[in-house]
């Protein structure tokens, strides 16, 4: 009997907190960019994966990725477009806000849509928890890798770049030997 | 007398900096705050940062937890996870303005994948998080508390 309820407990923790794992099937979605356009993967026509990247203008973890992510849009964009979203309501961080994205996009120049979750409805699905939280999809929105862009949040710490490697390992026709990473984040906010 | 009280004002500000630990490696941390605890103390450390909205929020209710339980083997650590550039910047005026009387440490230990997991195999990466070692036991929560009240309730749950 104890071991049913716990079952039974384990079982709704689980359901509570869906989390994509890797080989699931990715959800895709419809929203609206920075450059006041919709977009979906299924935009991408020739894209050989996707690199969906869950992140923010507030957090400063975000922050220190940005130039990162700009670099992995210019070095993969063509076959793994960088396609980054905000799941934050802006009603906790005003600074998250669409207008606030929009602002933070030319400031950088974004190379890569930067998208806001309306609504809030997207990043559950995902599972993702916080910012900067990285999900890359081969071609078929099979997730491949869940976790960090790379090892270090300090640039010049780097020694391991997660997202680079499991791009090599599927251009290889392999999975990706590291599939999985995890990283200090902020966490996203609800209201 | 101004130089002296300058001076003084000045000696007391390096001061309180130095008293910030930083742990460069985890390994570090580990072994000085989370392998060392003694099975009669309860220990309460938070992950947390002042950029962090929601922790900033809950900080307080800890404080206020280490100061009221301070005659009793109750210890609350507030690890923060600030950059290591912006010590001097934030965190130290953040604890001053705040009057946060608990112990601050920073863990910046730039791994993170490589030590998340030993603190918690259940912690996703986000804060605030929370650590409580009670009779010896570890549990963790990523989780935000609303209240003292809450904050109580919680290690009372625990201890029993």
């Amino acid at each position: 009997m104890k071991s049913f309820i716990i079952t039974i407990l384990t079982l709704f923790a689980f359901s509570a907190t869906a989390q994509y794992k890797i080989g699931d099937i990715a959800t895709d979605f419809s929203l609206k960019g920075t450059d006041d356009k919709m977009h979906s993967l299924a935009d991408f026509k020739n894209a050989k994966g996707y690199i969906v990247i869950f992140t923010c203008n507030h957090c400063p973890y975000s922050v220190a990725y940005e130039d990162r992510i700009i670099a992995l849009q210019s070095k993969y964009g063509s076959l793994y477009p960088v396609i980054a979203i905000n799941p934050n309501d802006p009603r906790a961080y005003e600074i998250d806000s669409f207008e606030n994205m929009k602002v933070r996009a030319k400031e950088k120049g974004f190379n890569f849509p930067y998208l806001f979750d309306d609504g809030q409805k997207i990043f559950p699905q995902y599972g993702a928890t916080k910012t900067p939280h990285v999900f890359l999809l081969d071609k078929n929105r099979k997730v491949q890798y869940i976790g960090a862009i790379d090892d270090s949040t300090q640039p010049e710490g780097v020694e391991e770049k997660f997202v680079e490697n499991a791009i090599a390992d599927l251009e290889a026709g392999k999975k990706p030997k590291t599939n999985y990473t995890k990283a200090i984040g902020c966490s996203i906010k609800t209201i | 007398m101004k130089y002296t009280l300058i001076i003084c004002c000045l000696l007391f500000s390096t001061l309180s900096k130095a008293d910030i630990p930083i742990f460069e490696k985890f390994d570090r941390f580990e072994e000085t705050v989370l392998s060392n605890a003694n099975s009669d103390t309860t220990y309460v450390i938070n992950f947390w940062a002042t950029w962090c909205a929601p922790c900033v929020k809950e900080l307080p209710y800890f404080d206020e937890y280490g100061k009221k339980n301070a005659n009793k083997p109750v210890k609350v650590l507030l690890v923060s996870m600030d950059f290591k550039s912006r010590i001097q910047s934030q965190l130290v005026p953040f604890i001053e303005k705040k009057k946060i009387e608990s112990e601050v440490v920073v863990l910046a230990d730039p791994k993170q994948s490589a030590w998340i997991d030993k603190v918690d195999s259940n912690w996703s990466g986000a804060i605030p998080a929370t650590i409580f070692i009670v009779n010896g036991k570890k549990y963790f929560k990523e989780k935000s508390y609303h209240s003292l009240q809450e904050l109580e309730n919680e290690i009372n749950q625990l201890s029993k």
